[in-house]
């Protein structure tokens, strides 16, 4: 690891005025250590936002405001989530490990960065890590990549299970910024996707703090399902995760809210497909034509194709599962 | 940087580099090497030890995040005596070559009290319901925990004797299963 200072600040002026002079923030440090001893990320300073007072969960507005503190053990066992928004508790319980879950944050899981092997290799080309080096991705191994929001410099997957779920319940990001500036910001609009500059990974500026993720309402009278698939029963990440927000209204969708992960270069939502249940009554055939429309656009490269078809089924057990 | 670790109900002063990771700041610098180095990238849980009575791995943590905190390892557990569940791993054989059972020990400790608080799991049927610790629930609580030796019957079967002990709820829904 390289050497670098560090801060534990007691108030969020002096992390900014830290952040200011461009010092890296520090939250659980599950995901930052890591990059940090394989020297992915060699930060000069890093502040500790653990001791600022971001770590509450209230109700605001009707919907809840999550501290970007609160670790994703708290979330996930907070009564009002299990209860209103079982979607976002059941996709933090499939992410990591228990351990892994009292130390990452809320803040933090939206961060973390894609696990694909040779951004972890120094060794290797990739344009995320040393822009304008190459994808080694593209012609190497490819098995958790994305086929839908990739470009010939990246096929990178966003691996957040968290991010999925908000996604499909309209979250939004409250960041404030390095001078004390807040603002909100939907997780439609808050992940880029890579283009020609894949290390630019979302709309946030230098220095801007994430404080808490703002929870719209409840979705009244909606089934809420995240299901997802990986190569052992725990502890991996996702092939294919969906997060499904529904709503059924005299034996039609009323409303549609479908977010997907394991196949996007961010947390991927379509809102097409949403539109095209909205009215409908299930059926096997509507959700066959929701899965082709979800990868008209998919591009799938070697390695990754066998994403296509086992999106679509998973997409089709889980409208089935939320309508029966 | 200066810095007050508070490891086995002792306070330890220390100067440390903030590069130094919790895990090693036990081992090294304080001496308490029952929590172990597996894979140093909170791949396989040996280096799990209870912050506020919490699991973590120590080896994705700096110790300079943990200023004032308080923390338990595997040797805090036996004091004055091994604790019931290190007894049971002992007579259900959850030993092995012995590698990784520090780390189960500390992480069964903390999930048994997560079971406590009622909080669900993955494999929960019921967010809100009560928690079972059926054999499905255990696996998946405790699979933050990649054992290099496949010792999990013994394991398992060590927890699942402390939960049935401790916790009458369990005990009763164990009887209906
Ligand atoms: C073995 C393993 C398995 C895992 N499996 C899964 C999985 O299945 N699903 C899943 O979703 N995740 C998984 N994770 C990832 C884990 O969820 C993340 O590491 C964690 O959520 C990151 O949170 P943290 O608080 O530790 O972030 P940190 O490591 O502290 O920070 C991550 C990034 O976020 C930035 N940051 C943190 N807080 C703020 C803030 N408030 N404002 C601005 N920037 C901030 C940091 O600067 C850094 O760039 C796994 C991790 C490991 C090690
Ligand atoms: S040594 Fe920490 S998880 Fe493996
Ligand atoms: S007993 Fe040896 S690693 Fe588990």
């Amino acid at each position: 690891m390289k050497p670098f200072d560090y801060q534990r600040p007691s108030d969020r002026d002096a992390a900014h005025a830290a952040a200011r002079e461009g010092a890296m923030f520090i939250a659980g440090g599950t995901n930052l250590v890591d990059l940090m001893k394989l020297e992915v990320m060699a930060p000069d300073r890093l502040v500790d936002v653990s001791r600022l007072g971001l770590d509450g969960i209230e109700v605001q507005d009707g919907g809840l405001r999550i501290g970007a503190m609160v670790t994703n053990s708290d979330l996930a066992a907070d009564p009002r989530l299990r209860r209103d928004y079982p979607v976002l508790s059941r996709a933090l319980l499939a992410g990591a490990s228990g351990q892994l879950r009292n130390k990452a944050t809320t803040g933090g899981n939206l961060l973390q960065r894609t696990r694909c092997p040779y951004f972890y290799d120094t060794d290797a080309a990739c344009n995320k890590r040393a822009p304008g080096s190459g994808c080694a991705a593209l012609g190497g191994e490819m098995r958790n990549h994305a086929v839908l929001g990739t470009s010939d410099h990246c096929v990178a997957l966003h691996p957040s299970d968290m991010a999925v779920a908000m996604r499909a319940l309209d979250a939004l990001v409250e960041v404030e910024g390095p001078d004390g500036a807040i603002r909100h910001v939907p997780l439609d609009d808050f992940y880029r996707l890579p283009g020609v500059t894949p290390h630019l990974e979302t709309t946030l500026g230098a220095g801007d703090l994430i404080t808490a993720v703002l929870l719209p309402p409840p979705p009244q009278g909606a089934v809420q399902v995240y299901r997802k698939v990986r190569d052992r029963a725990s502890y991996a990440f996702a092939l294919v995760s969906v997060a499904a927000v529904v709503t059924l209204d005299k034996g039609r969708f009323s409303q549609a809210a479908l977010a997907f992960g394991g196949l996007g270069a961010r947390p991927w939502r379509d809102p097409a497909v949403d539109a095209l249940l909205v009215g409908e009554t299930p059926s096997d055939a509507l959700f066959a034509e929701a899965g082709k429309h979800l990868l008209r656009n998919a591009a799938p490269r070697e390695g990754t194709e066998f994403k296509l078809p086992l999106a679509r089924r998973v997409l089709s057990a889980v409208l089935k599962e939320a309508t029966q | 940087m200066q810095t007050t670790l508070t490891v086995n109900g002792r306070n330890h002063e220390l100067d440390i580099d903030p590069r130094v990771t919790l895990l090693d700041a036990l081992r090294d610098q304080i001496g308490l090497t029952g929590s172990k180095k597996g894979c140093d990238h909170g791949q396989c849980g040996a280096c799990t030890v209870l912050v506020d009575g919490r699991r973590i791995n120590a080896c994705l943590s700096l110790a300079v995040m943990h200023d004032g905190d308080s923390i338990t390892t595997v040797e805090g557990l036996a004091e004055g005596g091994a604790s019931a569940l290190q007894k049971a791993f002992v007579a259900h054989d959850g030993m092995q070559c012995g590698y990784c059972t520090p780390g189960q020990v500390c992480s069964a400790t903390g999930m048994l009290e997560e079971v406590s608080a009622g909080w669900p799991s993955h494999v929960s049927d019921d967010l809100e319901g009560p928690v079972t610790l059926s054999h499905a629930e255990l696996s998946e609580r405790m699979s933050g925990n990649l054992c290099r030796c496949s010792c999990y019957p013994g394991i398992n079967a060590a927890i699942r004797e402390i939960a049935d002990e401790t916790r009458q709820p369990i005990d009763q829904q164990e009887a209906a299963e």
